[in-house]
């Protein structure tokens, strides 16, 4: 048990990543001791965070800092199952991303890396009280915090092509969430006279339209840029130009899932699925979420440089999970909520490696990657399993949960969203393993035939993150089940529902997810 | 013209005479219960002690003793009216209608409190910038000037007498004509000649209108005339729409709504830098206040607002605002005037919220007056300080300003941010209460173009963040450094009430409810 109430372990995991912030430039002029304090702050979260499941596994929702701003606004944080499965997924990926960024700034002998760890922590903490959100208000207001405090890790090169990138990164994203989601909190405030995120959502009792639940589903959808739905997605090839580990953990973990998250978030709690699904409001987003899942996937194979490969894979992951959202069946949510984790810890490693591949090489584009494999054995298996796992094929996390997205999408009756997701996954194929091939089976350029070649890895602090992410992919497999029992503790129906819906096509949904999970 | 002669002869006595008057000598003097004349008659005193000093830093200690008392005074006052409501002072025991009435209810009270503590505020910021705009042997009289707005802007907005407003007005604007035209570009003159010809123009338009309602209900007493207007509208209408014209058209030069901002930008870029900074924050906010006043106490009580033609006028005019002032902020070299377009069309967001007219868009206003004051202060103060150490405000000679004047760009970000509207900031704050009220008003389309029009703030405020933090550092910067603590004590206060006002909202929103909840709660339906 833990020494804090709960109350108290929700602020601190605001706290902590703040009160680093705050306590790394005190230690500029001595880098270990800079390390140090975020290392120590992202063991101190974890630990913060891991402390909570059994808060949560209890049945347990705790608010703090609740505070009123105006009527109809106030800052509050409440955990629930979804928002505690993302933390765990941040708190865990942190520690592991902040040994990378060790090995890697320090490799690269990155300038301004005081500013880094302080913007990085920022971002993490902006992260927490988002998963933490009580309400829509504060939500917006981490998501907004999040984008200006990654912005400077965007630019930070500091060159024109920095400078360029930062530029796409701020406007799309902050005027999509102003322009679209702002007005889509006024629209909810205005019809419902709340913004509570509240089990079986907001808008089920009360008596909207279905071209209001339309409008509303639209700005979510397109003003939470975050998820990088086409057309909004080009944000996240700009951001490339980031650093790797701000890529790999802000751009294949914290950033978009934030963006999914609050997809997620919004059509559990706000629209409630019922609600979404009974409409048929959600029609075209499906029909949107399969051409972003599939463009994107095109668009990745097309792409020479493997940071903007891995992201245009990550914007077709990430349609898979508002794909999921969009179906808006228990089976589809619970699924896409599972893809926050299996897809976090498999991008991740990719990125991860492509970082260490620069570090180690100087290499960023695919065709120069011939015999990598062979200089980086460590690296490349690494980046192999972890592409199996975005594939999703067992033994690696990755397959459970395309196939409880697959089975809400038979639920939901829209048996093209299955064929949908296996093309990707041919895709996915497609545009990954030609890269672990070059870097397995060609000779590195210039190398004599029979002579040896040497192995050339890059700093030890890059390649045990590595491994230790490649390894969880594995362990992800296993873990599946335990995770969907968590993911289950969301409340999807609400009080009022279980009983007047339980009778419906649901129940089937329910009992053929279930009875998957049980005859695995 | 009696009345107004009557307003000289009080101001003349002052409080010696409020405190003698006939009602008084029985009882005795009661400090709290003279309030209302004190705010106004203690800057005045102070202006005529200061413009008989030769010693600016002596005058400077003055008016800085003055600003910070006049705070202490107005928030004495919103707690009176909290728990007392309304408060009537007779101005020298004259009883209104026919003599001045001061009359505090907690409207003005809060634009008071907006005034008082901007002035607050920024007075630690004048000490080293009046040092270096203002030749020594004029800088007590600039101080004595300063004091003269401040008493004009103040003494307008207690005053509870139509035409009481205009002698304020006059006060005020002659000394803000005489602050700007002291700045050290000699385009200041033509900046504060403009200024006087448009300002005149729009002091008459509002007297002539004054005069109208003085025909048609016999009284210069706004609480009176709100009363007398509504049988004077039905016998015979021309006359009170032409008043109507009159004040609100006389009213929009003074606070700069599109297309009568012409003088406004000029104005704010070449006044001295401590000039600039309290004008912006607090003239315009006044006019707002007179706005409000006329239109809700007065013509709206009594005449419904949808028999008045100009609730359409106000809302294309204030989106016109919100979208060519921006982009003409985009176009804009000069910060100094970048920013003043800014304020043009966050003019426009206040003026859309009296065009809504229902109390959550009457509440943005309201709350954005107070807003809008604490971050284009912040933003005003930091360009100052750019222009205090390195000499010139244009973007292009500034390049890599962040580097070497990190505080004072932090500063600039935050108050950038607070323009853009992002959460966590007080821009933030009046936009949701806007929003909600258009939608509310059911123009959601209305709702969409506020978010949208501050979009462009994005590209205008991020293209000096760009060239502050990613362009070498130039010539010019690198004479910057952060200002001295005086200045920055201002700008660092600036700055953390943006936040703040962003975050606690629990009294300014409040307020601004409940003073929203009078304006609107008056209106004849």
């Amino acid at each position: 048990m833990s020494m804090f109430s709960p109350e108290t372990l929700l602020v601190l995991s605001l706290a902590i990543p703040f009160a680093a912030a705050l306590l790394i430039p005190v230690f500029h002029a001595s880098p270990n001791m800079r390390e140090a304090v975020t290392l120590t702050s992202a063991v101190l979260l974890l630990i913060t965070v891991i402390n909570l499941v059994p808060v949560v596994l209890a049945g347990g929702s705790p608010e703090a800092l609740t505070f009123k701003i105006v009527d109809g606004v106030s800052l509050g944080l409440k955990l629930e199952p979804l928002g505690m499965l993302f933390m765990l997924v941040a708190a865990t990926l942190w520690i592991i991303n902040s040994i990378y960024s060790i090995g890697y700034m320090r490799g690269h002998d990155e300038p301004r890396q005081t500013s880094f760890y302080v913007c990085f922590a920022i971002a993490i903490s902006s992260t927490m009280g988002l998963a933490m959100s009580k309400n829509l208000f504060t939500l917006f207001l981490f998501y907004e915090i999040l984008t200006l405090s990654t912005y400077p890790l965007v630019t930070h090169k500091g060159n024109n092509e920095a400078r360029n990138g930062g530029r796409v990164y701020l406007l799309i994203l902050l005027s999509t969430s102003m322009l679209f989601l702002l007005p889509a909190i006024f629209i909810t405030y205005g019809v419902t006279g709340t913004t509570e995120f509240t089990a079986g959502g907001i808008l089920a009792g009360s008596n909207v339209t279905n071209g209001v639940i339309a409008l509303l589903l639209a700005l979510f959808a397109f003003g939470i840029g975050k998820a990088g739905l086409m057309p909004f997605h080009f944000w996240l090839p700009s951001a490339m130009v980031a650093p790797t580990p701000v890529s790999a953990l802000l751009h294949a973990v914290a950033v978009v899932k934030a963006g999914v998250f609050t997809i997620l978030k919004v059509v559990i709690y706000i629209f409630g699925i019922d609600t979404l699904r009974m409409s048929g409001q959600a029609d075209w987003l499906i029909y949107f979420a399969s051409f972003s899942l599939l463009a994107a996937s095109v668009v990745a194979l097309s792409q020479d440089n493997l940071k903007a490969r891995l992201a245009y894979s990550t914007v077709s992951q990430l349609a898979y999970i508002v794909l999921g959202a969009a179906l808006a069946t228990t089976a589809a949510v619970q699924g896409g909520s599972m893809h926050i984790v299996m897809h976090a810890v498999g991008k991740i490693t990719l990125f991860m490696c492509a970082g260490a591949i620069y570090v180690a090489h100087h290499k960023t584009e695919i065709s120069d990657l011939d015999g990598i494999g062979r200089k980086m054995p460590f690296t490349m298996f690494a980046f192999f399993i972890a592409s199996l796992s975005i594939i999703g094929l067992p033994p690696f996390g990755g397959v459970w949960s395309k196939w409880f997205l697959a089975v809400g999408a038979l639920d939901a009756g829209h048996q093209f969203a299955v064929a949908v997701f296996m093309i990707s996954s041919l895709l996915n194929v497609a545009y990954l393993m030609p890269i672990v091939m070059r870097a397995f089976f060609r000779p590195p350029k210039g190398a004599k035939p029979g002579e040896p070649i040497a192995i050339a890895e890059a700093p030890l602090f890059c390649v045990i993150p590595i491994c230790m992410t490649a390894f969880g992919c594995l362990v992800l497999f296993f873990a599946a089940d335990s995770i969907m029992d968590f993911i289950k503790l969301i409340d999807l129906k609400g009080p009022a529902a279980s009983a007047a819906i339980s009778q419906s096509a649901d129940t089937i949904a329910q009992l053929t997810s279930g009875g998957v999970s049980n005859g695995r | 013209m009696s009345v107004g002669l009557l307003t000289s002869v009080a101001l003349a006595a002052g409080a010696a005479q409020a405190a003698g008057g006939h009602a008084v000598a029985a009882k005795p003097f009661i400090l709290t219960e003279h309030l209302p004349i004190l705010i106004v008659v203690i800057p005045l005193l102070a202006a005529a002690l200061t413009a008989m000093l030769r010693n600016g830093r002596v005058a400077w200690a003055i008016s800085l003793a003055v600003s910070w008392i006049l705070p202490i005074l107005a928030v004495m006052l919103i707690l009176q009216v909290e728990e007392k409501g309304i408060i009537s002072y007779a101005l020298g025991g004259w009883a209104p209608p026919v003599g001045i009435e001061y009359r505090v209810d907690i409207v003005n009270a809060f634009v008071l409190l907006i005034v008082s503590v901007v002035g607050a505020i920024a007075m630690p910021y004048a000490l080293r910038t009046v040092e270096l705009d203002i030749d020594e042997p004029q800088r007590a009289w600039f101080y004595a000037i300063y004091l003269l707005a401040l008493t004009g802007l103040l003494g307008m907005t207690i005053t509870g007498d139509a035409f009481n407003i205009f002698v304020f007005m006059e006060v005020s604007s002659l000394a803000m004509y005489v602050m700007i035209a002291m700045g050290r570009d000699r385009r200041a003159l033509i900046a504060a000649y403009q200024y006087l010809i448009m300002g005149t123009i729009g002091a008459t338009f509002y007297v002539i209108g004054v005069g109208f309602l003085y025909v048609v209900t016999g009284s210069l007493n706004m609480a009176d005339i709100a009363l007398r207007i509504g049988p004077a509208f039905a016998e015979s209408s021309p006359p009170v729409m032409a008043a109507l014209a009159f004040i609100v058209v006389g009213i929009s030069l003074k606070l700069a709504l599109f297309p009568l901002h012409v003088w406004l930008p000029n104005a704010y870029a070449f006044a001295p830098k401590f000039a600039t900074v309290f004008l912006a924050a607090t003239a315009t906010k006044v006019a707002v206040y007179i706005l409000l006043r006329f239109y809700f106490s007065i013509f709206g009580s009594a005449i419904s607002l949808t028999d008045l033609p100009i609730t359409e006028m106000l809302l294309i005019l204030s989106i016109a605002a919100m979208f060519i002032a921006s982009v003409m902020a985009i176009y804009e070299d000069n910060i100094e005037r970048m920013l003043a377009f800014s304020s043009v069309a966050q003019i426009g967001y206040i003026t859309l919220g009296i065009a809504l007219a229902n109390k959550s868009g009457v509440a943005g206003s309201v709350v954005h007056l107070m807003n809008h004051a604490a971050m284009k202060a912040a933003l005003f103060a930091a360009i100052g300080a750019i222009l205090y150490r390195v000499g010139t405000a244009r973007m292009s000679e500034l390049g890599g300003i962040g580097r070497t004047m990190p505080l004072t760009m932090a500063a600039f970000v935050i108050g950038g941010l607070s323009i853009i509207g992002v959460p966590g900031t007080a821009g933030f704050i009046s936009k949701w209460y806007l929003g909600v009220g258009a939608i509310e008003h059911g123009w959601w389309v209305v709702a969409f173009l506020i978010v949208a029009s501050s979009l462009i703030s994005i590209i205008y405020i991020g293209r000096f963040v760009e060239v502050a933090y990613f362009q070498p550092v130039s010539e010019a910067s690198e004479k910057g450094s952060d200002p001295p603590f005086s200045m920055m004590l201002s700008i660092v206060v600036f700055t953390a009430l943006t936040i703040y006002l962003g975050l606690d909202t629990a009294w300014s929103g409040q307020l601004a409810e409940k003073v929203a909840a009078v304006l609107v709660g008056g209106l004849a339906q």
